[in-house]
């Protein structure tokens, strides 16, 4: 924030007044920051600890477990965690790529062409957002059983492709981002319409796509319901089903809590990763029309 | 839209704006109208088993008209299912919005600290799945490794506030970057004009930010409501640590077990799709509350 300058009538008092006040709002951001931290730095801790420490050092003393509880996990049933991550992966992944495709060339033809139905479709695709998930996780199970494809990869992949938000953002940031007059100029130079989204279109889409497909990475990774609904076979599981599966088996054991807890952890650190690395594509208004850094 | 080239444009364009939206419209129609359709029907059906439902032919599905729908109605484990959920929901909703409401004004204030490296922390569990998120917590709830000491946080009293919190936790962050998102596209010399008539930073706060955050707060609730109704993975997730979480706990896990465990999927048709009635009663009912309170209009 730029210094404002008062008028010099406008006095010391007021400015020390801010000056005080700058003290709650820290102190508020510095609480809600310990609480928000408190737990990952737990399990970071935890996961560091042996089977006895665990249970009696004291909660943020560092132990000297953490590569044998590595060894553990990677060892649990044939190294299934390792593909559990491999799962998880490809279905943000793949689903977050697709979804992002269709979800911009969705978002432009919305934005940029007007046509008989524009205002129907537009609020069809868009009223997928108030459907709750069960209302289609279950009938989607069913249906996928009916032509075999249940417990596959594309019962987890396909159902998550179409995404209203997403359609949503694409068209708002078309609308921003591209000037209908650049368009223009293509056509009266003989460009299809495929090649002015191809050449002209993309490369000004390019940073809300990047936005787009980091909200459906996330929302696919951190999707519970439909691979627990869709998956029996843990060969398939992505990791949010598989930690469940994990604790499912091990909450009477608590020898196997280090497991858990080991898994948990690193189950964090390529989101987080991807988060902090990515920082200016978070937003959740595209509307300005470009992804400035803040 | 320009009203000049409208005709040009979609003359030109012919079918092309369709075959763009055509991947959009087979997702649509394969992967949700196809299965909320199929729901519909679920929903209105039932097997019915004759003799002692041996062999061929002794079991057949019918159309029972509203049956399933009166069955859902009336069932208690389902009501007592949604009086959970609406005082978790409740709790989630008002701590959570209130907590990025406040965060939100905060961040935005004139003069902060930290603003970075807190506003990162507190958006940072966005970027954690709930099944770990209710891991975490869970683990630091059982009395054997909590730093809390011998609180009894999963007992029957408690577990609704201990889950209320795994909500939060998860969910403050997202809603509180929407709202700054928002603040920050306000115009800073709004504030300095009240500033130089000598408004200070709370008034500041609560007679322009919070008027003008409104539209933002009102998605963000709706949002959340609908998420909240829908609440399955935190029960779920901790179930196993504790056993005073049934398996019908919220309305969603009801369904899930009629569905998957007793194997009666018609009941589990009907009940989703009053799950689905109810969340959009709800969010609309609430946009509607607010609209005649906030613009004097219906």
């Amino acid at each position: 924030m730029a210094a404002t300058t008062l008028p010099a009538t406008a006095g010391h008092a007021r400015r020390q007044a801010r000056r005080s006040l700058g003290i709650v709002p820290t102190a508020v951001l510095v609480l809600g920051a310990i609480y928000t931290l408190f737990p990952v730095s737990w399990v970071v801790v935890a996961a560091t600890k042996s089977k006895a420490e665990l249970f009696s050092t004291s909660t943020f003393a560092p132990g000297t477990g953490l590569l044998s509880n590595l060894s553990d996990l990677f060892a649990y049933r044939d190294g299934v965690f390792w593909l559990w991550l491999l799962n998880t992966v490809l279905y943000a992944g793949g689903g977050a790529v697709l979804s992002t495709a269709v979800s911009t060339i969705s978002g432009y033809a919305l934005a940029k062409y007007s046509f008989p139905g524009r205002g129907l479709i537009f609020n069809l695709l868009i009223g997928g957002i108030l459907v709750p998930s069960v209302v289609l996780a279950i009938p989607q199970y069913l249906l996928f059983s009916k032509v075999g494809l249940a417990d596959t990869y594309w019962s987890v992949l396909l159902p998550q492709i179409l995404h209203p938000y997403s359609i949503y953002l694409a068209r708002i940031y078309a609308q921003a981002a591209i000037p209908d007059s650049l368009l223009e100029a293509g056509r009266l130079d003989g460009a299809g319409e495929w090649r002015l989204f191809r050449r002209v279109a993309l490369p000004m889409l390019t940073p809300g796509m990047v936005t787009i497909f980091l909200f459906q990475f996330v929302a696919i990774w951190n999707n519970f319901l439909l691979p627990f609904i869709m998956l029996g076979d843990d060969h398939r599981f992505p990791l949010t089903v598989g930690l469940y599966t994990l604790l499912a088996a091990g909450a009477n054991q608590p020898s196997l809590y280090n497991l858990i807890i080991t898994g948990t952890m690193l189950s964090l650190i390529p989101l987080i990763a991807l988060f902090l690395t990515m920082q200016r594509y978070w937003r959740t208004d595209l509307s300005s029309g470009a992804v400035k850094s803040r | 839209m320009t009203h000049r080239k409208k005709g040009a444009r979609a003359h030109r364009a012919g079918a092309v704006p369709y075959m763009f939206l055509a991947p959009a419209m087979a997702l649509f129609a394969l992967f949700l109208a196809l299965p909320i359709g199929y729901t519909v029907y679920l929903s209105l059906r039932r097997t019915r088993v004759s003799g002692l439902g041996l062999g061929r032919g002794a079991r057949k599905e019918i159309f029972v008209g509203l049956d399933n729908y009166a069955a859902a109605v009336g069932d208690g484990e389902l009501w007592a299912g949604w009086l959970r959920v609406l005082g978790y929901g409740a709790l989630v909703l008002v701590v959570m919005l209130g907590l990025a409401l406040l965060f939100a004004l905060m961040l935005d204030a004139a003069k902060v600290r930290l603003a970075r490296f807190t506003r990162i922390s507190i958006f940072l569990p966005y970027a954690v799945p709930g099944v770990a998120a209710t891991l975490m917590w869970g683990f630091l709830y059982l009395p054997s490794l909590s730093p809390f000491g011998d609180r009894p946080f999963l007992s029957a009293d408690l577990v609704t506030f201990s889950m209320a919190n795994v909500a939060v936790w998860g969910g403050t962050g997202f809603n509180m970057l929407v709202l700054y998102t928002a603040l920050r596209a306000v115009p800073r010399d709004y504030y300095e004009a009240a500033r130089i008539d000598g408004a200070s930073e709370v008034q500041i706060a609560l007679r322009i930010k919070i008027p003008i955050l409104t539209p933002a707060i009102i998605l963000t609730t709706v949002f959340s409501v609908i998420a909240t109704v829908q609440v399955f993975t935190e029960p779920t997730t901790l179930r196993p640590l504790t056993n005073t979480i049934s398996s019908t706990w919220s309305p969603l896990m009801k369904v899930y077990r009629d569905a998957f465990v007793t194997g009666d999927l018609y009941a589990a048709a009907a009940t989703s799709m009053v799950i689905a009635a109810i969340s959009l009663v709800l969010s609309f009912g609430f946009l509607r509350v607010v609209k005649n309170r906030a613009f004097g209009e219906g």
